[in-house]
């Protein structure tokens, strides 16, 4: 059941998709960001904060962010359907990932924006 | 010196409570043996080990188990390939239910492999002698069709271990390719679709546990990375 309610894609093409583009953004995204920090080293609030007020650094972040809301689902619902073997739990352990995850988006948009 | 000290796993569930190891002095002369023969010297003196065997050649597949940690074939396993500091333990392949001793219940191991469907299917009309293939095409098939089904992979697999109702496992999922592979076979997009789905072929997480232990030199990880080509191209 738990397979059927709560797998995004319901494909394992479309998960498989999911997982490699996410990591392919998160990959980029961390390697801006460590540049960035290696590149600035006296870094200071006005600096950061000016970054993170570009619309295409907000973008680009909102994406990251995403990303790992995505990569997380992807990841631990195959961890979860590997090593949970009663449905009851499993279930609740999903539920419990999915709002969890719903949460950090919903905050860090408004952290992102609130820049 | 030539006593190998060999611990052997036991379990018949008509008398035992729990599984248990049975400890054997095997007397090798100091001869490197295969480990099916060391197998026939404890049942010389202890008949009521039970253990399944056929070719002892490696073609049969029949005896395949766990040898000091590792899966494979006892009759073409020496004892010098996996013997060290003269111990030698032997367990059932893992993962599957226990019938008695050394042999295993692989009832989902062929459920798997049925539902691949390794046949060939091709709607055309057959033509009057035979269905041709070019040499290039036959060559594809090279390296798949080998298998013989003797269980190591799927059983070293720990994706098979957790799912083994719903992975397919690196011996089915080669066979499957055998035939996705098969420029006779009509059935590629029907295939396809009975392998979309996140378990069938998309828990192989690629350890390659499976490559590690083949008896037969096979790579399961590259036909389901075929595979997995394959299943994305149709849809994206």
């Amino acid at each position: 059941m738990v397979i059927n309610i709560l797998n995004p894609g319901r494909n394992g093409v479309a998960d498989w998709m999911i997982q490699r583009a996410s990591a392919v953004i998160l990959g980029l995204y961390t390697i801006f960001m460590v540049a960035y920090l290696l590149f600035n080293p006296d870094l200071d609030y006005a600096a950061w904060s000016g970054l993170f007020s570009h619309i295409w650094m907000k973008v680009f972040t909102l994406l990251a962010l995403l990303s790992v809301a995505a990569h997380a689902w992807v990841g631990l619902w195959i961890v979860a359907t590997d090593y949970i073997k009663p449905a009851a739990i499993r279930f609740g352990a999903l539920l419990f990932v999915i709002l969890a995850l719903f949460v950090f988006v919903v905050w860090g948009v408004q952290v992102i924006w609130g820049v | 010196m030539s006593t190998l000290q060999v611990s052997v796993y036991r379990y018949n569930p008509e008398n035992d409570d729990a599984p248990w190891m049975q400890d054997f002095q095997i007397d090798t002369q100091g001869r490197d043996l295969m480990v099916l023969n060391v197998l026939q010297m404890i049942k010389e003196q202890d008949s009521s080990l039970v253990y399944r065997a056929s070719c002892r050649e490696g073609v049969c597949g029949s005896d395949g188990m766990n040898m000091n940690g590792k899966n494979g074939l006892s009759c073409v396993t020496p004892l010098s390939e996996v013997v060290k500091n003269n111990r030698l333990v032997l367990r059932p392949l893992p993962g599957l239910p226990v019938i008695r001793d050394l042999i295993i219940d692989m009832s989902l191991f062929y459920k798997q492999y049925e539902r691949i469907q390794p046949y060939l299917q091709n709607d055309e009309r057959p033509p009057s002698i035979e269905r041709l293939q070019s040499p290039e095409d036959r060559d594809k098939l090279d390296g798949l069709y080998e298998c013989i089904l003797c269980a190591c992979c799927s059983t070293s697999c720990p994706s098979f271990w957790w799912n083994p109702d719903k992975f397919v496992g690196p011996a089915g999922l080669l066979q499957a390719y055998r035939f996705l592979a098969d420029s006779r076979d009509t059935h590629t997009q029907e295939r396809l679709s009975e392998l979309d789905d996140p378990f069938s072929v998309f828990r192989c997480r690629g350890i390659m546990n499976c490559v590690n232990v083949c008896p037969k030199g096979l790579n399961p990880t590259r036909a389901i990375g075929k595979i997995r080509e394959m299943l994305v191209r149709n849809t994206a």
